[in-house]
């Protein structure tokens, strides 16, 4: 009896387990090593600054970034530009605001306190430049794509020539890593698109990485405070859950020594 | 608790038990005779008081913050997650902790399965579990609805749509739940409203619950009854407690790996994109928890019948009390119980993992075999099992298994069923 | 005897331990749901405002919005800031120099909030030509300074600086 139950329960096991790994079968990414990853893992500040750059004069004449103010650039765990830096990163823009008080909405230069501004009044309007594709806010991309920063990274240095017999309409590019291969989006990057500010060299691969990390950021601001916090909480725990055994140890041997 | 005689010492504690027996009450609480030998499975009713206490809270929390409107709703939580003090943090408990308490939940009930803690004199403790358990489906569902992301807005309109599948009156019920011609700002809200009204349902029901327990008492491993209190018991506190708060801070270490370290695998990326009405995920899949009922619903190729089979499958547990009727609980004693038992827990592994699987080719018939061998299990098998099986002798106490691992052969009674 | 003793003890400590450091966990627990409630990081960013005063005649006021709560920017004439200057702090309730309340003596820039109960006093009104609130009956002078009524103080000034001439910037 007991060996026909073992028999069956492997089997079923065995069934189970083989499921899972025929069926697993999503495109492998490119897996980087982003300093972020990992129970200690850390933002590059320099490599956020970079990738501001990046979104501000690439990627930001189409993407929305609404969800982000101006102020957060200089906040801890963040890019961390000093306060008169985010000043006159915010005043580079120019915001809309009012009514004032004949009624009128007016334009003034921004303050760390306004969100980022968009590209486009409204998702319509972003539709109607972009051939119907509407570039999506990349406030919280990175947590709203499978794959997080490796899938925009890949994305980003995944275009390449297509298959000799893969069709391809007019507007839409080849993508390795997109999913159908189909990407609305021309290959943004390109060596020495930019001039970076701290000199390094603005290669495909160094833009498409600091882009990532900074949007990394931008989707988990708190990820350094989270990672910090969470190690604290843990060895806490530890210490107080072993204290509490060796506490019931010493209770319930009133209990067993009765007997 | 009606055996007990407590009388507070002092002369204000006696005039206020006199007229609220509050003091009776906590007395009864701590000194709740306990058997001795329940091991850790045991735990996880701690912890879901645990777990619910914490959802409320948090929730409470959320709600000052949270703007349940559809225009804002989507970036009120971005706002949680950015501005608010500690706002990530208490929102990552709060969705992280829905996970967990239904990961507790599930091994509860598993455990009740295995011990056999449903039957005599236990039914209505199991009934008002089964309830909990929908209501607490119920209310996850709803709470994913509230972040408005793809997900929520999608998961809302395939799960009210279930309702279109009633003949005749289908289509104004689903019209009715959302207010409109499909989910939007009037269901979000109406959605708000219950999300916050069902966890104080569930805590009244886990307050009859826990009354329904403490009139039998605790099943425990063995599964034979227990005189109490006798030397097979202990005072509910200390023992018991800081048995509970042991398995518990162990239980918060898992939690806090998930919340500080890997607080979104749990979850769908797709519910960090805006709900938008025109464009539909490519796969649409419920949380994990309700992944098994979600594979059983796609597994019938009728609307209907589908439907029928997703809350048949809940409602047929209700009556498991009555389809198992082995006078023996515990499956240690039950060796084929024991065996199906397994077989039941990877049934439901394996539909859970389809659920997650497009509904297609071999995964089709993985789900479809599955939810036939899930209604087979508690209509067929353990109906049959439970008057043919041979179970092994029980012992007289739980005394002397937990001193000596093994029952002492002259204390063991023979099995007084006939076959 | 000595052993029993010294087992006790043991058992005293390592429970005292195992109280201690759990509430110590309770409390740090606790802090994150009562910060939740204090202002958040983007309630805090709006603290500052900037107010264009050039279109305010003499004897006029305006009154903006800064953190919720109004604040009052009046152009005082010649003859206010005289009588506010003129007062001899004896006679104050809350003695405080009119000097000491402005940056310049043509503008007072003043939270326009009670300081008895918090209503929003009236201006040009009262025994004293400066403010005067409904609720309760307090007097104001042309300095915000209280001269009659229930208010225990006078009103308070918000942090704030000119500019320009023609701008300031509150907070």
């Amino acid at each position: 009896m007991c060996k026909i139950s073992k028999i069956i329960t492997n089997f079923l096991i065995c069934f189970f387990l083989l499921t899972i790994n025929t069926f697993s079968k999503d495109i492998e990414l490119p897996k980087e090593n982003w300093s972020f990853k990992g129970i200690t893992g850390k933002f590059d500040r320099a490599s956020l600054q970079r990738g501001y750059q990046v979104y501000t004069e690439v990627c930001s004449s189409c993407h929305s970034m609404s969800l982000l103010s101006y102020r957060n650039l200089g906040e801890p765990g963040g890019p961390e530009f000093s306060v008169e830096q985010v000043k006159a990163i915010a005043a580079n823009f120019e915001v809309t605001d009012g009514p004032d008080s004949e009624g009128e909405m007016f334009t003034r230069p921004g303050r760390p306190s306004d969100k980022f501004v968009s590209p486009y009044p409204n998702i319509k309007a972003a539709m109607a430049a972009n051939g119907g594709a509407y570039p999506p806010d990349m406030s919280v991309l990175v947590k709203a794509r499978k794959g997080g920063a490796d899938y925009i990274y890949a994305v980003l240095t995944g275009y390449t020539e297509a298959p000799v017999n893969f069709e391809l309409e007019e507007g839409v590019y080849y993508n390795k890593y997109m999913d159908g291969n189909k990407i609305k989006m021309s290959n943004p990057l390109s060596d020495d698109l930019i001039t970076y500010g701290d000199g390094t060299k603005a290669t495909e691969a160094q833009m498409a990485k600091d882009v990532t990390t900074f949007l990394t950021w931008a989707a988990e601001p708190h990820l350094e405070t989270r990672h910090k916090l969470g190690f604290k909480v843990i060895i806490f725990l530890t210490i107080l859950s072993i204290l509490v055994y060796f506490s019931m140890r010493r209770l319930w041997s009133r209990i067993n020594s009765e007997e | 608790m009606s055996e007990h005689t407590y009388t507070p010492k002092s002369k204000f504690g006696k005039w206020f038990n006199d007229r609220l027996p509050l003091l009776s009450l906590a007395s009864h609480l701590t000194e709740y005779p306990t058997p001795k030998n329940l091991n850790y499975w045991w735990t996880f009713g701690g912890i879901l008081t645990f777990c619910l206490l914490s959802q409320i809270i948090t929730g409470l929390v959320l709600a000052m913050h949270y703007v349940a409107h559809a225009d804002m709703a989507f970036s009120s939580i971005e706002h949680i997650m950015r501005d608010v003090n500690y706002g990530w943090l208490i929102r990552y408990i709060h969705s992280n902790g829905a996970s967990m308490f239904f990961l507790a939940v599930y091994i509860h009930i598993f455990r009740s399965l295995f011990y056999g803690s449903y039957k005599s004199p236990r039914e209505i403790i199991w009934i008002l579990g089964m309830i909990i358990y929908l209501l607490m489906m119920a209310t996850a569902f709803m709470g994913y609805v509230l972040p408005w992301g793809q997900m929520s807005f999608w998961g809302a309109t395939v799960i009210t749509n279930l309702f279109s599948a009633i003949p005749l009156v289908g289509e104004s019920i689903t019209t009715w739940l959302w207010g409109g011609y499909s989910v939007d700002n009037p269901t979000l809200t109406r959605f708000f409203s219950l999300h916050y009204l069902f966890p104080f349902l569930i805590l009244g029901l886990v307050v009859l619950h826990i009354w329904a327990l403490h009139v039998p008492g605790n099943n425990n491993p063995i599964g034979i009854d227990v005189k109490k209190p006798s030397k097979d018991t202990v005072p509910f506190h200390p023992y018991i407690t800081i048995k509970d708060l042991f398995a518990l801070l162990i239980f918060l270490i898992i939690f806090s790996g998930f919340i500080f370290f890997a607080p979104n695998v749990l979850g769908h990326s797709d519910n960090y994109i805006e709900a938008n009405p025109l464009v539909t995920p490519k796969h649409i899949v419920p949380e994990w928890y309700l992944l098994p009922f979600y594979a059983i619903l796609r597994s019938v190729p009728d609307k209907l019948g589908g439907v029928v089979l997703l809350f048949g499958s809940i409602f047929i547990l209700m009556a498991l009390p009555w389809l198992d009727s082995s006078k023996v609980r515990s499956s240690i004693f039950r060796p084929l119980n024991k065996l199906f038992f397994w077989v039941l827990v990877i049934d439901v592994l394996a539909l859970g993992y389809v659920g997650a699987m497009p509904a297609e080719g071999l995964y089709l018939l993985i789900a479809r075999l599955g939810t036939i061998y899930y209604f087979a299990h508690f209509l067929i098998i353990l109906p049959i099992l439970s008057r043919i099986e041979k179970t092994q002798p029980l012992p007289l106490s739980i005394t002397e298994p937990v001193l000596t691992g093994m029952p002492k052969t002259e204390l063991i009674r023979s099995d007084k069923r006939d076959v | 005897m000595n052993n029993s003793e010294q087992k006790n003890n043991r058992r005293d400590f390592l429970f005292t331990a195992t109280y201690t450091v759990g509430a110590v966990g309770i409390g740090a627990t606790i802090w994150p749901f009562i910060d939740q409630m204090n202002p958040d990081s983007s309630v805090k960013a709006l603290a500052t405002t900037e107010v264009d005063i050039s279109q305010i005649q003499p004897g006029k006021s305006i009154t903006v919005l800064w953190r919720g709560k109004p604040v009052f920017i009046k152009r005082r004439t010649p003859t206010e800031i005289s009588e506010a200057q003129s007062v001899s702090l004896d006679d104050l309730k809350h003695p405080e120099k009119d000097k000491d309340r402005v940056k310049k003596a043509e503008w007072l820039v003043m939270m326009g909030i009670c300081s008895h109960l918090g209503c929003v006093p009236l201006s040009d009104k009262g025994d004293y030509n400066g403010w005067f609130c409904p609720c309760h009956g307090s007097h104001y002078d042309t300095s915000g300074r209280i001269r009659k009524g229930p208010a225990p103080t006078n009103m308070e000034i918000p942090v704030y600086a000119f500019i320009d001439d023609n701008t300031i910037k509150i907070g």
